[in-house]
């Protein structure tokens, strides 16, 4: 008999999507935050309208770790397609809750698991009258079910449904009519369990938020000053461009009048062309999409980066090449967008990793844009851009816009006074960037002419030997001139520990989980938490300072660790990938097996060569 | 310079040229510069409201070799429709004119072009039509004619992409037709456009004399003055030399031209109105059955809003607006942090 933990459990719902159990789950979990347990969310759906498989998995943890539990403790078993497999996904001693409106099929038992029937089906028969509701209702059983059995109370469930569905009190009454069904009905049934308790937390969550990266991005962009979208629909982005059309009528109007553009484009094309136009007219101009996306956009990117136009690119990645998993979540497109385009091109890329990050860094994207006039990627993924993430609320630093170099017509009269001449691609200051003007500066010699074809500094055609390579090489100054601007990384280091730990994105929340439980297990690790490309000294300082550096990343081709390695070849050897791809948020658990595999190999000194050609090839 | 004729203002001709044309010599689209200079300059548009955007292809070059005082973007191949809409939205007050060529509208970029003049962004937009690709010597485009002849003996055999038709099928509110060496129609046909908001398509034939002008093109010199059937009052200036017509509205006049071919003319008689859309597809398709070419205004439709009324923009453009506008005040993310919070 195991003694039940407090506060600390992990359950996954297992549905057809399609039946409205999105609805079900977010107010379990948002009941589970109300009562101040640290929670997190992930969202396992198929790409898919309705009929196929969804997980749904809730992890409450009172220590406060937000990554996905490699076990599950309790599987809602609503999905008949997946329950030959679901049954197996519960650990031993866990619990499996079944609608037993029928007797279970003698294929869905197996021992070592704790069965616990609710009549879904016929108790949504008794209590909703309207048939086409009924699937959908079926859902707020288990909701119910779940609550009595860990110790969520009806009162904090109803608070929750009226947070959801405040205006309309129907709706309120019915979902509650199920939820109570189920509560009383596991409840009559006399089940108990002795896995785990949720029990409230007096302001556990206090001041804490729930909000998705997509959203927090587009707040973060009209935050910015975005006055520009245009955006192609595509998993998992559009939710992203979708919060912008809410957000940007509610905050930003001025006299009746739009301060501001959404056009849904035709293609990415398109999308990534208006961008680039409106950028080139000195607007703030953003698009989002996803590795697809990233792909058509290729042409319009090198235009951009050659002919120096500022635009925001935000990537939602998912599972490729192709069309691959368009609803999971990879970091696989890391080399598409920084060397985007063809001939000789680096992008600069921005990683934010929670929601304030998010937030901060789409807002900041936007001055990067113009103090560099170059696109810039703000790159996330499906896990931090669609899964509910618990978060400190989203802050403004307040600072100015900055612009860039950007010459007004009086600047341009000032120079002229100088006896200066305004040329467009002439590195003036000597740090890459040139000055820039923008169409409608009334000062006759603001003109000049864009081309992505050859030219000089002085934005002439030119197939000039000389020219080209020039310009070439002053667009290489100017992107490592970008190094000492972009956020820096964040570094944890502790005196004496020579192995190190980088990552970026959402592999954040699973390494800080997995460096714990190294520690208790005797290994300490530094850190670095990758915010940006291109790499800065900070990166080098931290590979030098270290014997071993675990690079954890989402994609099969260590694809970030071939950037260090391209940076820094003689600091090569130290990199050791930790290569998470199966499509799913990283677990902490697969996080440290990969590292201790390798430290165990390390020590006897057994297949070290193997290990390094199987983890950090690239 | 003293005596020159100056605009409204206060500019001369010379004010609205630029750079020198690479173009062949004798190519129809320096022809069509010249007649965007003369446009802009009876129209007095001060050039530094214009811009100017193209994609690739020789018409792409020609941006470059008028109104050198404006800005100009020569984009990617195809792209220009998308580029124009971006510019268009951000700074709506600035009067843009695009040039593409038939390869860069009618066949790469034919999606983006059929989405931009649905959405009637206010845009001048001229086809530079030769039905083939010159700049990479010589294959065929979208608008070569079937059963029009290739160097080298190749036939085309599959159907012409009519932009005008196209363009009013999708919504196009100024649809117009031209020729290359026929200033006197074309020039108002592009002071007409820049009056006009919103998306003006001009889809001006405009012969290749490299790559396409033998006989057995239908977009050669010799075919396309033979075959012209303007719709409008016109007079037909070949490069070389002036010819003078005059004749009555709502008749025809043949014109025998130098080179021995004949045109015929058509001067728009007052039954034909412009604002219907189906007489213009109906006049458009009498005219391909008798293989002649229609041109003058085709489709004009003064009624529909333009792009940027339809988002609403006020009238400082979006790229003008500073950070007291387009910052939200920190209480508001107070407020939507709040709503997170439940």
């Amino acid at each position: 008999m195991e003694t039940p933990t407090v506060n600390d459990l992990s359950i996954s719902i297992a549905t057809e999507n399609g039946t409205g159990s999105a609805s079900a789950n977010n107010i379990l979990f948002k009941a589970i935050f109300k009562m101040g347990i640290p929670c997190s969310s992930k969202n396992m759906f198929p790409s898919n309208i309705q009929g196929l498989p969804t997980w749904y998995q809730i992890r409450a943890n009172a220590a406060g770790y937000m990554a996905r539990k490699d076990t599950i403790d309790v599987i809602v078993m609503f999905n008949d397609a997946t329950a030959a497999k679901d049954i197996y996904r519960v650990r031993d001693g866990g619990i499996i809750l079944y609608d037993d409106s029928t007797p279970l099929a003698a294929n869905l038992k197996r021992d070592g698991v704790q069965y616990m029937g609710v009549p879904a089906d016929n108790l949504v028969q008794k209590l909703v009258p309207a048939s086409p509701l009924r699937t959908k209702q079926r859902n707020m059983v288990y909701v119910g079910a779940l609550a009595y059995l860990f110790g969520i109370d009806m009162e904090t469930i109803k608070a929750v449904l009226e947070d959801t569905f405040g205006k309309k009190p129907a709706v309120i009454e019915s979902n509650l009519a199920c939820i109570q069904a189920g509560f009383d009905t596991v409840k009559e049934k006399g089940y108990t369990q002795n896995i785990g308790r949720l029990v409230p937390i007096p302001n556990g969550n206090k001041g804490k938020i729930i909000t998705e990266g997509n959203t927090a991005c587009a707040l973060g962009a009209i935050y910015g000053g975005v006055s520009v979208v245009s955006w192609y629909p595509i998993t998992p982005s559009s939710s992203l461009a979708e919060a912008l059309e809410y957000y940007l009528p509610r905050l930003r109007r001025k006299d009746g009048k739009a301060t501001y553009a959404i056009v849904q484009a035709e293609d990415e094309i398109a999308a990534a062309g208006m961008v680039t136009g409106a950028g080139w007219a000195g607007a703030r101009a953003m698009t989002s999409t996803s590795g697809p996306g990233v792909s058509l956009m290729n042409e319009m990117l090198g235009l951009a980066y050659f002919t120096e136009i500022p635009g925001v690119f935000f990537i939602i990645q998912r599972g490729g090449p192709s069309t691959g998993l368009p609803t999971r979540t990879q970091q696989a497109d890391i080399l598409l967008m920084y060397y985007a385009s063809h001939g000789d091109t680096r992008h600069i890329i921005l990683f934010p990793h929670d929601m304030r990050s998010c937030f901060d860094l789409a807002r900041r994207s936007f001055d990067f844009a113009e103090r560099f006039q170059t696109p810039v990627f703000v790159a996330i993924d499906l896990d931090l851009g669609m899964n509910l993430w618990s978060s400190e609320p989203l802050k403004l630093e307040k600072e100015p816009f900055d612009r860039g170099k950007l010459l007004s017509a009086e600047q341009l009269e000032q120079l002229e006074k100088q006896g200066k001449k305004f040329r467009r691609y002439f590195d003036a200051d000597g740090d890459g960037i040139p000055y820039r003007t923008i169409p409608g500066n009334p000062n006759r010699k603001a003109a000049y002419f864009t081309r992505g074809s050859g030219h000089d500094s002085d934005a002439r055609y030119s197939e000039d030997e000389k020219d080209y390579k020039e310009t070439l090489d002053r667009l290489r100054r100017k992107f490592d001139t970008a190094r000492e601007h972009v956020p820096k990384p964040i570094i944890e280091t502790n005196e004496g520990v020579k192995t190190g730990v980088i990552c970026f994105g959402s592999s954040y929340e699973p390494v800080r989980e997995a460096r714990d439980r190294l520690r208790a297990s005797g290994l300490k690790t530094d850190h670095l938490l990758l915010r940006a490309l291109p790499l800065t000294e900070e990166s080098k300082g931290f590979l030098t300072a270290h014997d071993v550096v675990y690079l954890v990343e989402q994609n099969r081709d260590a694809q970030m660790a071939s950037i260090f390695k391209e940076e820094w070849p003689d600091l090569a050897a130290k990199i050791v990938s930790v290569l998470i791809y199966d499509g799913l948020p990283v677990t902490t658990l697969e996080v440290v097996r990969q590292i201790t595999q390798h430290q165990a190999k390390a020590r006897t000194g057994e297949g070290k060569w193997q290990e390094r050609r199987l983890t950090a090839s690239i | 310079m003293a005596g020159e004729k100056t605009n409204r203002v206060n500019l001369t001709e010379k004010d609205y040229e630029g750079g020198v044309s690479t173009m062949c010599r004798g190519c129809g689209h320096d022809a069509i510069s010249a007649s965007v200079m003369r446009a802009f300059f009876e129209s007095s548009i001060d050039p530094r409201k214009v811009i100017k955007l193209s994609g690739i292809g020789c018409s792409s070059k020609t941006p470059a070799y008028f109104l050198g005082q404006s800005f100009g973007f020569n984009g990617v191949h195809g792209r220009m429709s998308a580029l124009a809409t971006g510019a268009n939205i951000a700074n709506h007050s600035l009067i843009p004119i695009g040039v593409s060529g038939d390869g860069d509208t009618a066949a790469i970029g034919l999606g983006n072009f059929c989405h931009m003049v649905r959405r009637n962004i206010n845009l001048t937009y001229i086809i530079e039509n030769n039905g083939v690709y010159g700049l990479t010597k010589g294959q065929f485009s979208a608008t070569a004619d079937k059963g029009s002849v290739m160097k080298g003996g190749k036939i085309n055999d599959i159907p012409a992409i009519d932009i005008c038709e196209l363009a009013i099928i999708l919504g196009a509110t100024y649809v117009a037709r031209s020729f290359s060496g026929d200033r006197k129609q074309l020039a108002p046909l592009i002071q007409g456009s820049l009056a006009h908001k919103g998306t003006a398509i001009l889809d001006v034939i405009s012969p290749c004399v490299t790559f396409n002008n033998h006989e057995g093109s239908t977009k050669s010199l010799k075919y396309v003055k033979g075959h012209l059937d303007p719709i409008h009052d016109i007079d037909f200036i070949p490069s070389y030399e002036n010819i003078e017509v005059d004749y009555d509205k709502g008749t025809d006049q043949a014109v025998k031209l130098h080179d021995g071919s004949r045109i015929i003319l058509h001067k728009l008689s007052d039954n034909y109105d412009p604002t219907s859309r189906m007489q213009a597809l109906q006049t458009i398709h009498a005219a391909v059955a008798e293989g002649k070419f229609l041109t003058g205004l085709i489709y004009y439709d003064p009624n529909r809003l333009e792009f940027a009324e339809e988002l609403n923009l006020g009238e400082t453009p979006l790229a003008e607006l500073g950070q007291d506008v387009l910052q939200p005040p920190a209480e508001l993310l107070d407020k939507i942090n709040a709503d997170f919070m439940k």
